[in-house]
């Protein structure tokens, strides 16, 4: 097991925003957490990362990483972990970069503070945008003057150079036009097979978690109401909330309902 | 009955600096009950198309004619009746209700801005119109942040009705908005639309939510109108590679399709020589020399119209899924 959450509790002051009871996510597998806005799909993600707590949240029960416990380790430990075994991509990866820096920077600061020396920095930082399909151009670049899916390699190849374990990719696809979409799809399901890469895709668009993801949680009101093989999910649902997800899915071919 | 278009667009064009964002567009919108859709990707000026329509922004070129008058020509009162004529509804709600404005006063001050109500009649209306976009008076008295995203859109959509527009231009109206309220706001508009005869342009980029709700469909790719016709055709037999292409790309919930090794980056390169070459070129996977040196017209093929020098060739091959495209 690459990433066992076991009784997890997130709770803002005495509102619990998510009571899960389990989630594995195996080697070389990708799990889909579908839900929608504040289901608690996110904040379950910044928990890996231990970011749930300097948020303002306390946070219990089991987040192991290969059997390493992640809830209450000490800081100092969870940022030598951070990026360089859990890394995280977001939503709007142009804002996930400091403006101010050009891509070949935050690539060696990054890199550096996983303790790689300069040199070899540039080298892998290279590789990692070869294996993203970029070109090494990119790395003199300003992240204002990426597109948004560029934007996202990016920010995918740093979890690359950095040899990540565990990607953790929030709506990574969301605020991308759908022809750009399909290729970050194609480059995950790529990433997990040369890479060997763990993927946990949080999305609330079931239509790509089909491409893409081996199982699906669907989460609800912070707790998984269903969860399994994605084609079974998503095509023998059992919780009246996931049908009435997929039910929800604006499809091609059924005609004009106006 | 009245059979000239509601609205008729004619070779608009609109510049940022150098950037041409809209190179001369021609599209026409019928009488309501009608829907047409406007799709492309980011940058392909959709929005500014949109913005143009209800004189947000200025044009550089061409015509924008409503019910026969131009209206790049308005000025003062009639540019006034023209505003309340045709409203807009943005993608973001927050952006576009006053925070410190209770929904009850937002609508009645959007109800008797053109017209002076008795009020009484303020109050009945206000509660009409909030019943018309599903929601129950008591949200009157709320302020935008006490609703969610989805009732915020339900407000701003009320208060674009208030004035008892023709023409309703939606853009992205809900691509912020979670799935399951997503399908609700699609049932309001195609109930919206039935009862007040509305026409409207809506801009999306979901393929799905455009055949769901208009009849015919213009495709943009860089300014410029690639494929324009009933939405029908377009999704069943696209003939440019481009709409190709956004139809491929839509995932589907059924089938999983087959791995295909993943191709360079994908992003529209902004050609610099508009005048000489077909835009699109730069991705096609059918282009050609001519292509290269010679912009393709809109001309009418098989029931629509197409901007492209091989679309014959395209309808013939017909698309694929994208990810199979490359895996055979």
């Amino acid at each position: 097991m690459k990433l066992a959450l076991r009784d997890l509790r997130i709770a803002f002051g005495r509102r619990t925003v998510v009571a899960l009871d389990e989630l594995d996510l195996e080697e070389e597998e990708i799990v889909g957490l579908v839900g929608e806005s504040g289901s608690g799909k996110s904040m379950t993600a910044l928990a890996v990362l231990g970011l749930a707590g300097p948020a303002g949240a306390t946070v219990q029960g089991s987040i192991a990483l290969d059997g390493l416990e992640l809830v209450g380790l000490p800081e100092r430990k969870l940022r030598d972990l951070r990026g360089r075994r859990v890394a995280m991509i977001f939503q709007s990866p142009v804002s996930a970069f400091s403006p101010v820096f050009r891509v070949g920077d935050i690539f060696i600061r990054a890199l550096r503070l996983h303790g790689i020396a300069r040199g070899d920095a540039v080298a892998r930082a290279q590789e990692a945008l070869r294996e993203v399909l970029l070109g090494p151009d990119l790395l003199h670049r300003y992240p204002h003057q990426l597109s948004g899916g560029q934007a996202q390699r990016i920010a995918i190849a740093l979890a690359v150079a950095l040899r990540a374990e565990v990607l953790l990719a929030d709506e990574p696809t969301s605020a991308l036009d759908v022809t750009v979409q399909a290729e970050i799809i194609d480059l995950l399901r790529l990433l997990r097979e040369r890479e060997r890469m763990s993927i946990l895709f949080i999305s609330h668009d079931l239509a790509v978690v089909a491409q893409l993801c081996d199982r699906v949680a669907v989460m609800r009101s912070g707790k998984i109401v269903e969860a399994g093989p994605t084609e079974n999910v998503l095509q023998r649902p059992t919780a009246a909330y996931t049908s009435e997800l997929i039910a929800a899915v604006p499809r091609l071919g059924t005609g004009r309902t106006a | 009955m009245n059979t000239t278009p509601l609205l008729e667009v004619r070779e608009l064009a609109v510049r940022f600096g150098s950037v041409r964002a809209v190179d001369g567009v021609s599209f026409e919108l019928a009488r309501g009950p009608f829907g047409l859709g406007l799709v492309g990707e980011s940058g392909s000026g959709k929005t500014t198309i949109a913005r143009a329509v209800v004189r947000l922004i200025d044009a550089d070129r061409g015509t924008i004619r409503f019910d026969g008058t131009d209206v790049l020509e308005l000025a003062g009162a009639a540019l006034r009746r023209y505003r309340q004529a045709a409203q807009i509804v943005f993608q973001d709600p927050d952006g576009t209700l006053d925070p410190r404005m209770r929904i009850g006063s937002a609508l009645a001050e959007a109800a008797t801005a053109h017209r002076r109500l008795p009020r009484q009649a303020v109050r009945e209306r206000v509660d009409r119109l909030l019943d018309e976009v599903g929601l129950d008076n008591q949200h009157r008295r709320r302020f935008p942040h006490q609703l969610s995203g989805g009732q915020r859109q339900r407000v701003a959509i009320a208060r674009a009705l208030a004035v008892e527009p023709r023409l309703l231009v939606l853009d992205e109206p809900t691509s912020a908005l979670d799935v399951t309220v997503q399908a609700r706001m699609l049932k309001l508009i195609a109930d919206l639309r039935d009862l007040h005869a509305l026409a409207y342009l809506l801009i999306s980029h979901n393929l799905a939510v455009v055949e769901q709700l208009c009849e015919e469909t213009v495709v943009l790719y860089l300014g410029k109108i690639v494929e324009a016709g009933p939405t029908d055709t377009l999704l069943s037999r696209p003939a440019h590679p481009y709409t190709q292409a956004l139809r491929a790309a839509v995932p589907d919930l059924e089938a999983k399709l087959p791995v295909r090794d993943a191709g360079a980056a994908d992003t529209p390169a902004r050609v610099d020589d508009w005048a000489s070459a077909c835009a699109y070129h730069p991705r096609c996977p059918l282009a050609i020399d001519r292509c290269r040196i010679e912009p393709p017209p809109l001309r009418a093929v098989e029931g629509r119209r197409v901007a492209c020098h091989r679309a014959e060739d395209a309808l013939a091959n017909g698309y694929r899924p994208l990810h199979a495209a490359s895996a055979e």
